[in-house]
């Protein structure tokens, strides 16, 4: 169990940005294995850059090395150029804080944020010195599991994962801790017995204890392979964040990384119902931090780690009750302290929130950016992205007026019912923004970054068939040619990256072989344009019979067996199908926690409730639904107590 | 700021053990951070993002350690200076402690500007990571330095470049132990008007010589940086601060702590030699 380090340092000379594999960062530990604790190696399954700030791995490190039961360090994929030479003299995958093997913990934890990155977990298992199919591994290899908001469709990983954490982990890595730390000691050395005790414990999906059989290419039944192993696997949900103040000792990384800065989460959960959002739908309901807390964790955070940016992060941050007094505050307490910078990112389109913004950005104004998604309203009703141009233009408005120059704006293309018009859309939405930007600065510009849609599990559109790669590359040149000789400029998404994705996301088990391929022929860091090859893909498909097109431009039937219907985030399938439906006819649906509650599922079946400190919807109104909200009524709200509530 | 007495503060700074692997930058990065959790009295320059004022000097290369970093900084009032070199280490990663802080002269031109030569302590192996024999480095940079030309192939923004890297050596000592073993050497190169890393010279010389088995570095340690000026050598913290430096920590005591996180044996040398060129005391 000796380190690694002495073995691995000489190896660093030759590799690009080798403080990567160091560790040392401020708030990194080194923890001291002992026999009876359970050690965790927590691993994002991308570069340290990019995985290094993911708040849900330092939430668990913290939690996991707080117990006394179990020790915890991390693990990030190794560039290519340092796995090359790994492998080259028979050395593993290595945790960056001891850099001990990967294969010496007991529990090897992948957090999945996206699809792309599922053939890097097949690599790194392997280069753990573990079996890559699960059903290849024995008593001494580590329990391989996985969460994140991809584990809500862990089939594709079905054959490779042993145990899957679904929703929150917070509280459920405690009882896989315990489970697994009385296995080796109980000198149960059956790794089948283990796995069935896992898959007891609510939240924890463990695929072998399920047979899946099919109707030729049509999912017949999934069956749970013992009694006590329950049918459906429900997510685990936090019900009160103030009780969860973490990170507290947020890692601050001695290279440059992505959202390099202090990151505090001030609520989770959105019920906007935006229906091509995921994470809006499976982080269901909203459970706002108590605003003492959120003006505490900065205060600290910031004290303790250096850092001069603070972000408030969240799926809509604006949406926070208490946005306006914590953002005055903390412009109040930095002054005169030579600057620090609080980002809101997630920004709601309104001008409520480029006030906001304007409030924090006191000097700097460069760029700010707003996500309407679609390009005309009749599209924003079937997405429920319920922004209406006048919302728009105002923000805009806002924004240019008060001194930003450069407006970027989001969208997706490939919605279901697009038609051309929609996608023209955006380029007259796109230049009439322009437009309000010259009458203040003849520098202003205009980005429009376009993405391809990919329809996710568990959200009204799961059924949708997406577009193909010809078909989005259309509507992505019919966008190219209507804002030609604008100031408009147009940025948009591999549509071949976007048809990968469709095949992981919407996957049944049989994708795993199709992944396992693309590994086998080299198919690495999936998310990054210079690795990726759609030919890889099309290969492994045809390789193992399945036709690319049935999984990814179908559309399902309402009575399909979808390959995640046996885990559930709570929300009703009637649910989902009728939103769907409700999306067809352009109907949208405002926000259930300023009016009455649509039964979705997750509050009543979870015994949940919202989380937040107001009762009515915040200032800047309603995003444009063009409805009243005041009537809101019997929404199941719980109101924060707070003291003095003057406001 | 303008109007108000600043003062100026110079700092050493060690990067031992793992930690060399930071580049310059990252560095840089990590002493902002530092500067701020201590909270000290920082001036900050103007406009739109201030940043604080604060100089490096010459760039340690990724990958080499260093017992003679500097760094000067501006303060909008006074600080204990014995205090202030624990303090700020404190909030460092490990391996980079500041050794020793003297108040800077308010005119002192900046480090890049003056120092004049780098020292180095450099241990040295076959090129395939193998020990060299017995007696052969002495040899070999004996031959290289009656040469008058000693060219390196460099890449430069993708162009290969020739360079002669004799101008720069000012010695190169190699050390020799009770036993004969000749492993390391200490090697002083001038900065100006050019400089070359230790890795280039040995480079240099093993392709002038044509030596078999070729050489590489196998750990590099800064121990000192000069400032040649009106006869004197000066270290940067004698030259244009206070006559009052504070040596914080003791070297020689804290370089086992670093050692053991860094247990590769391959700059056991390397320490020894430092032990002998320690940083001035100062007076
Ligand atoms: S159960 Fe009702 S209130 Fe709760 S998230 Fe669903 S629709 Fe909203």
């Amino acid at each position: 169990m000796s380190s690694l380090w002495p073995r691995i340092e000489p190896l660093l000379a030759r590799v690009e940005k080798p403080a990567r594999y160091i560790g040392m960062e401020r708030g990194a530990q080194t923890p001291v294995h002992r026999p009876q604790n359970v050690s965790w190696l927590l691993v994002y399954p991308d570069t340290y850059e990019i995985g290094l700030p993911n708040q849900g791995l330092q939430i668990l490190y913290e939690i996991l090395n707080e117990r006394v039961d179990a020790a915890a360090e991390r693990a990030y994929a190794p560039w290519i150029d340092l796995e090359v030479e790994l492998r080259a003299r028979g050395l593993p995958l290595f945790s960056v804080d001891t850099h001990r093997a990967a294969a010496d913990f007991d529990v090897i934890a992948f957090n999945l944020s996206a699809e792309l990155v599922f053939t890097n977990v097949l690599n790194l298992v392997d280069l753990a010195g573990v079996p890559v199919r699960n059903e290849d591994r024995n008593a001494t290899h580590p329990i391989v599991l996985a969460g994140g908001h991809c584990a809500f469709n862990p089939e594709p990983l079905a054959g490779y994962v042993d145990a899957f954490v679904i929703g929150e982990g917070e509280e459920v890595v405690g009882e896989i801790t315990e489970v697994v730390g009385a296995w080796p000691r109980a000198g149960r050395v059956d790794r089948e017995a283990l796995l069935h005790e896992l898959a007891t414990i609510p939240g924890v999906y463990v695929p072998a204890m399920y047979d899946v059989d099919y109707d030729g290419a049509f999912i017949r039944e999934v069956r749970p392979r013992y009694a006590d192993v329950p049918e459906r696997v429900d997510k685990r949900t936090v019900a009160d964040l103030g009780e969860w103040p973490y990170p507290k000792n947020q890692l601050v990384p001695l290279v440059e990384v992505v959202h390099d800065r202090l990151n505090v989460e001030v609520f989770r959960g959105c019920t906007r119902g935006c229906r091509f959002c995921q994470a809006g739908m499976i982080t269901r309901p909203v459970r706002e931090r108590p605003e003492e807390q959120v003006r505490t964790m900065v205060r600290e955070g910031l004290r303790r780690t250096g850092y001069d940016e603070v972000a408030l992060t969240s799926l809509s941050t604006a949406d926070f009750s208490g946005i306006d007094r914590v953002v005055a505050d903390l412009v109040t307490d930095q002054e005169g302290t030579g600057g620090v910078s609080l980002s809101l990112p997630s920004l709601r389109v309104d001008a409520f929130t480029v006030g906001l913004a304007s409030e924090i950005q006191k000097v700097r104004r460069t760029g700010l950016t707003f996500a309407p998604e679609a390009g005309t309203w009749r599209m924003r009703q079937v997405i429920n992205k319920l922004i209406t141009e006048d919302d728009l233009y105002a923000a805009v408005d806002a924004a240019y007026s008060q001194g930003w120059r450069r407006v970027k704006l989001y969208f997706l293309t490939g919605l279901p019912t697009e038609v051309d018009e929609d996608t023209i859309g955006i380029a007259d939405l796109a230049k009439h923004v322009v437009d309000i930007g010259k009458q203040y600065s003849k520098q202003a510009s205009c980005t429009v970054s376009v993405g391809g849609f990919v329809p996710k599990p568990h959200t009204p559109f799961q059924w949708f068939g997406q577009n193909g790669v010809q078909e989005l590359r259309r509507k992505i040149g019919l966008l190219r040619d209507a804002t030609k000789g604008t100031r408009a400029q147009v940025k948009w998404h591999d549509a071949q990256a976007t048809y990968a994705e469709g095949i992981a996301s919407r996957g049944d088990r049989r994708i795993g072989r199709v992944i396992e391929r693309v590994w086998r022929a080299g198919g690495m860091f999936q998310e990054w344009s210079e690795h990726f090859d759609l030919a890889r893909w099309l290969d492994a498909m045809a390789a193992e019979g399945l036709d690319p097109d049935w999984y990814v431009t179908r559309h399902r039937h309402h009575d399909e067996i979808l390959p995640w219907d046996h885990i559930t985030a709570g929300l009703h399938k009637d649910f989902l199908w009728n939103d769907w439906q409700a999306s067809l006819q352009a109907h949208g649906l405002p926000d259930c926690r300023w009016t009455p509650c649509y039964d979705c599922g997750v509050c009543t079946d979870y015994a949940l409730e919202h989380v937040v400190a107001s009762p009515v919807a915040p200032a800047g109104g309603s995003q444009g639904t063009g409805q009243d909200l005041s009537a809101g009524g019997s929404a199941p709200v719980r109101f924060l107590g707070r003291v003095g509530t003057g406001s | 700021m303008k109007g108000g007495a600043l003062f100026p503060v110079r700092l050493r700074y060690t990067k031992r053990g793992k930690v060399r692997w930071i580049s310059h930058r990252d560095v840089a990065r990590a002493f902002e951070r530092a500067l701020r959790i201590e909270q000290l009295p920082l001036a900050f320059t103007e406009g739109f993002s201030p940043r604080p004022k604060v100089s490096f000097g010459l760039a340690l290369p990724t990958g080499y350690e260093s017992d003679a970093e500097y760094l000067d900084l501006e303060l909008v009032s006074e600080v204990d200076l014995d205090t202030l070199p624990a303090a700020i280490s404190d909030a460092l990663p490990s391996g980079i402690d500041v050794i020793g802080a003297s108040a800077l002269d308010e005119r002192a031109p900046a480090l890049m500007d003056v120092v004049t030569s780098t020292e180095w302590v450099v241990t040295v192996v076959a090129s395939d990571g193998s020990p060299l024999a017995r007696g052969a480095l002495t040899s070999t940079v004996d031959d290289a330095l009656q040469m008058p030309v000693l060219d390196t192939t460099r890449h430069r923004k993708g162009r290969e470049v020739v360079e002669d890297v004799r101008p720069v050596i000012s010695r190169i000592d190699v050390h020799r132990d009770v036993e004969g073993n000749d492993t390391s050497c200490t090697m002083e190169l001038r900065t100006q008007p050019r400089s070359a890393k230790p890795g280039d010279v040995l480079a240099a010389i093993a392709s002038a010589t044509a030596i078999s088995g070729g050489l590489a570095e196998a750990g590099v340690l800064r121990t000192h940086q000069w400032i040649e000026r009106d006869g004197a050598r000066l270290e940067p913290h004698c030259a244009d601060t206070r006559p009052r430096v504070l040596v914080a920590r003791d070297l020689n005591k804290g370089t086992p702590d670093v050692r053991r996180d860094h247990d590769t044996g391959t700059l056991a040398g390397v320490a020894h030699a430092a032990g002998g060129t320690g940083p001035e005391q100062g007076n």
